[in-house]
């Protein structure tokens, strides 16, 4: 009896794991597509938050990428798990707060469970061999392998060929012949062979798939962990540190500062969490206060606060202060000017 | 008129959790059931059709108003 096997692809987005599929769908393999969120993951949306933003495509690559090779996607939820990989990766970080494979490591997990929940046959990743230098080697595929607890059900077939056969190919559910053996960090092979399926207006994230990969942001990371009693975090938490001008002139507080109307939109759907600027006799960012600050302080903030809209060389400003509780002051300031903010305040 | 059986709050949620959250809504709902989404990421107004396209859910009708989308949709298993 001729059986279909069905195997589970890991979905990025981008345009690996989408010719990892496609190679499988051209072997007679049944695939649906799983995409993990995790509160890090750059989409596009998350940059179309800022102004300059707003005509870039609003789409999510990993729905785009399923619809181009016809596959279902299925999208979950892992933040809460997710929070022990960031916190505590048994394999450290790369260059920033990336904890790249660990992060593959559960990642494949999560596909392992999906696949024996769904009575899936194997998965597969867009995994390269060589591509990445922390999580994509030829000693780390084992590895992710093991502790996936996915074993031999685990196969990447760009990089196939250079790897042990596993059991699907044992098995004869997919032919060997036609895996790949694409291996570091060109993208030339994985170019041509998207020419060739016909597939373009693909995505091409500069810094990989996630947040913390990148410098600026694992830096706010660090600084959120830095004045907190311990290291764990919300999604809100995460979320507001890709948004806006983080300035902190004191341990116990820092502004959020909207860098365009754009973003004090999005800020303005948090107003109701956390104390709050606003500057009222002129257009202005909404900032937040993001831990507490005392009163002796908030005049500096509003100062602070003035200097970053159309108020910035005006003599007098108004600045609303709205505390947590929502209750709200005026206060009347002269803006900083640009000499008093201090460089190490810029988070 | 549509009459619409259930009703979603998406509302400031970002890219990707409308489209989660509705899966998770759509997946205790039965076929010819109808949801009404209602986000303020502009993008679900891509993602969420995007998302019933591929599993063969129904987009009965979308539209924008105030800064807020309203997706409205009919189940098929």
């Amino acid at each position: 009896m001729n059986t279909t096997r069905s195997a589970v692809a890991l979905i990025s987005g981008g345009l690996d794991s989408m010719l990892a599929a496609k190679l499988m769908l051209d072997q007679g393999i049944h695939v649906e597509g799983l995409n993990i969120f995790t509160g890090f993951c750059v989409e596009g949306h998350t940059h179309a938050i800022r102004n300059s933003d707003r005509n870039k495509q609003k789409r999510n690559n990993a729905l785009w990428a399923s619809e181009q090779i016809g596959i279902k996607l299925h999208m979950i939820e892992a933040i809460e798990p997710y929070k022990d990989i960031v916190i505590n990766p048994r394999h450290g970080y790369g260059a920033n707060l990336n904890p790249c494979l660990d992060c593959k490591g559960f990642m494949v997990g999560l596909a392992r469970k999906w696949m024996e929940e769904n009575s899936f046959d194997f998965i597969i990743t867009g995994e390269v061999m060589g591509q990445r230098p922390k999580s994509q080697r030829k000693s780390t595929f084992p590895v992710v392998a093991r502790e996936s607890g996915a074993f031999d059900r685990l196969v990447r077939p760009l990089s196939a060929k250079l790897l042990p056969p596993t059991l699907p190919e044992r098995a004869g559910w997919i032919n060997r012949k036609h895996l790949l053996n694409i291996s570091g960090r060109s993208r030339r092979k994985q170019i041509e062979l998207a020419a060739r399926y016909g597939i373009d207006n693909y995505s091409q994230p500069a810094g990989g798939c996630c947040f913390l990969t990148d410098e600026s942001y694992s830096r706010k990371l660090q600084d959120f962990w830095d004045h907190r009693e311990n290291r764990d975090y919300e999604l809100d938490d995460i979320m507001l540190l890709k948004v806006g001008r983080h300035l902190r002139p004191r341990a116990d507080w820092k502004l959020i500062i909207a860098r365009d109307s754009g973003e004090s939109n999005y800020l303005s759907g948090y107003r109701s969490k956390f104390a709050h600027f606003a500057v009222t006799s002129h257009t202005g960012p909404l900032s937040l206060v993001e831990g507490q600050i005392p009163d002796d302080d908030l005049e500096m903030a509003a100062r602070m606060v003035a200097r970053f809209g159309s108020s910035r060389n005006a003599e007098q400003v108004t600045v609303r202060y709205t505390a947590a509780d929502g209750s709200a002051r005026d206060l009347t300031v002269t803006p900083m000017k640009p000499a008093e903010i201090e460089k190490p305040w810029y988070v | 008129m549509v009459r619409i059986d259930h009703i979603l709050d998406a509302r400031n949620l970002i890219c990707p959790m409308p489209v989660i959250r509705t899966s998770e809504q759509i997946a205790k709902l039965k076929t010819g059931q109808t949801l009404e989404v209602v986000c303020t990421d502009p993008g679900a107004l891509e993602d969420i059709p995007a998302w019933c396209r591929i599993h063969g859910h129904e987009v009965i009708h979308t539209e924008s108003r105030n800064g807020e989308s309203f997706i409205q949709l009919r189940i098929h298993r």
